[in-house]
C-alpha cells in the first residue's frame, strides 16, 4: 500500500514538475555530434538555467568543469543544465561522447 | 578507436582508482575478494540499469533527477567510507598485528566488507553507467562502430590494469602503515565525493547558497587532463571550488577524524590492553 502511495506521489510531482518546467531563455542543440549555437551569451553574476536538446539518437554528455557540470542527455531528448553565477569570462563545454566536433563556449558578460 | 579508448579508459580509472583504494584497505581480510567480486558485478548491473532509464532519471524532479541521483549516490559513498574509517580506527592495529603474526588473511572484517563492497558497486555505478551510454551510442551509430567499440574495450582493460597498477602501488607500503595511509586516502576520497554531491545538488537548484566561486587554479592544474581527474578523484581537487564545496570538503575531514578519534578511544578496546 505504501508503495503505491509512494509511486502515486512520485508520479504527482513528475506531472507537477512538467506542468510547471517554464519556457527557457537560453537554449543549446546537439545534431549531428554539434551544438547549435557553439557560442551562447549569459549574463554574469547569475544563475542561468540552458535547456539542451539532443537531436541526435545517441546519448550525450553535456561536459564542463570551468562551469562544473557533467549532464547526460539521453538521444532524442533534452535536459535542463543550471549554471552560474559565473564571473564574466569564456567557459568552455564539450559533448564527452563526441569531444572531437561537440564543443562550444558560454561567454558571461 | 584512440578516441573511444581514451574516453572509456577516463571513466574506468576514476573507478578503479576508488577499487583500488578499497582492496589495499581490506588488504588482509577474509572474503574480500568474493565482496569486492559483488561490489563490481552490482555496480556493473546497475550501471546498465541507470543507462537504460537515463532519460526518465533525467526528466524526474523538474529535470534535476539526474543530480539528485548522483548526490545521492555520492553521499551514500561518503557515509559508507566513514563508517568503514571509523570501524578501522578502532579494529585496524588488531588486524595488522594478526598479519604480522600469522602472515595471512584475518576473518574479523566482515563488518567492513559490506560497506566497502557498497562504495565499490556505488563508483562502478556511476562511471559504469557513463560507458555503457558511450559504448551504447557507438553501436547505435553503425558508421565505424566495430572499431570504436573495440577502442571501448580496449579502454576497459587498460583501466583494469591501471586498478591493478593502484593496488599493487599500496601494496608497497609496510604493513605497519598500510592502515594508517589507506584511511587517509579513505578520508581525503570521501571529502572529494561530499564535495562533488553538494555541487550536484547546486546543478539541481536545491542548495544554492554560498555558490560564489573561491579561487581558479584552472592555469595550475585543469580538471580536463588526465592528472586534473585522477587528482578530482583521489582528494577531491576542483579547479575553481565554490564556498560551499570547500565548506563541505573541510567539514567531512573533520568529521570523518572525529569519527575516528571516538572509535579509538573506546572503553571496549582499553580494557583487554590494559588487561596484558
Amino acid at each position: 500500500m505504501r508503495v503505491v502511495l509512494i509511486a502515486f506521489g512520485i508520479v504527482g510531482l513528475l506531472t507537477v514538475g512538467a506542468a510547471t518546467a517554464r519556457a527557457d531563455d537560453y537554449v543549446l542543440t546537439i545534431k549531428e555530434h554539434r551544438f547549435t549555437p557553439a557560442e551562447i551569451k549569459v549574463p554574469a553574476n547569475q544563475r542561468v538555467m540552458i535547456t539542451v536538446v539532443n537531436e541526435d539518437a545517441t546519448p550525450e554528455e553535456f561536459e564542463s568543469s570551468p562551469m562544473k557540470v557533467e549532464k547526460v542527455i539521453a538521444g532524442k531528448s533534452k535536459g535542463v543544465v543550471r549554471i552560474g553565477p559565473l564571473k564574466p569570462g569564456r567557459y568552455p563545454f564539450i559533448g564527452e561522447y563526441n569531444e572531437a566536433t561537440a564543443k562550444g563556449v558560454v561567454v558571461a558578460e | 578507436m584512440l578516441g573511444a579508448l581514451i574516453i572509456v579508459f577516463r571513466e574506468v580509472i576514476e573507478a578503479g582508482l576508488i577499487v583500488g583504494i578499497v582492496m589495499a584497505a581490506t588488504r588482509g581480510v577474509v572474503g574480500r575478494g568474493r565482496w569486492i567480486t559483488i561490489g563490481i558485478g552490482g555496480g556493473v548491473l546497475g550501471a546498465s540499469f541507470v543507462a537504460m532509464f537515463a532519460g526518465v532519471i533525467s526528466e524526474a524532479f523538474q529535470g534535476a533527477g539526474q543530480e539528485l541521483f548522483n548526490a545521492s549516490i555520492l553521499g551514500a559513498a561518503v557515509l559508507m567510507l566513514m563508517w568503514h574509517n571509523a570501524w578501522m580506527a578502532r579494529h585496524g592495529r588488531e588486524i595488522a598485528d594478526e598479519m604480522r603474526r600469522v602472515g595471512t588473511a584475518v576473518s574479523e572484517g566482515a563488518k567492513p566488507l559490506t560497506a566497502l563492497a557498497i562504495v565499490v558497486g556505488l563508483a562502478v555505478l556511476r562511471e559504469g553507467s557513463e560507458v555503457v551510454l558511450f559504448l551504447y551510442g557507438i553501436m547505435a551509430s553503425g558508421t565505424s562502430g566495430s572499431a570504436l567499440l573495440v577502442g571501448g574495450l580496449l579502454g576497459i582493460a587498460a583501466g583494469a590494469a591501471f586498478t591493478a597498477l593502484t593496488y599493487y602501488g599500496l601494496l608497497a607500503i609496510p604493513n605497519r602503515y598500510i592502515f594508517s595511509v589507506t584511511s587517509w586516502l579513505i578520508a581525503l576520497l570521501a571529502a572529494g565525493m561530499a564535495a562533488q554531491a553538494v555541487q550536484f545538488l547546486n546543478n539541481a537548484g536545491l542548495v544554492v547558497a554560498l555558490d560564489r566561486t573561491v579561487w581558479d587554479t584552472s592555469w595550475l592544474l585543469s580538471e580536463g587532463t588526465i592528472i586534473g581527474r585522477l587528482m578530482h578523484t583521489l582528494i577531491g581537487y576542483t579547479e575553481r571550488p565554490t564556498e560551499m564545496q570547500l565548506m563541505v570538503y573541510i567539514a567531512t575531514l573533520f568529521a570523518m577524524f572525529l569519527l575516528m578519534r571516538v572509535a579509538r578511544y573506546s572503553p571496549r578496546q582499553r580494557v583487554p590492553a590494559a588487561a596484558e
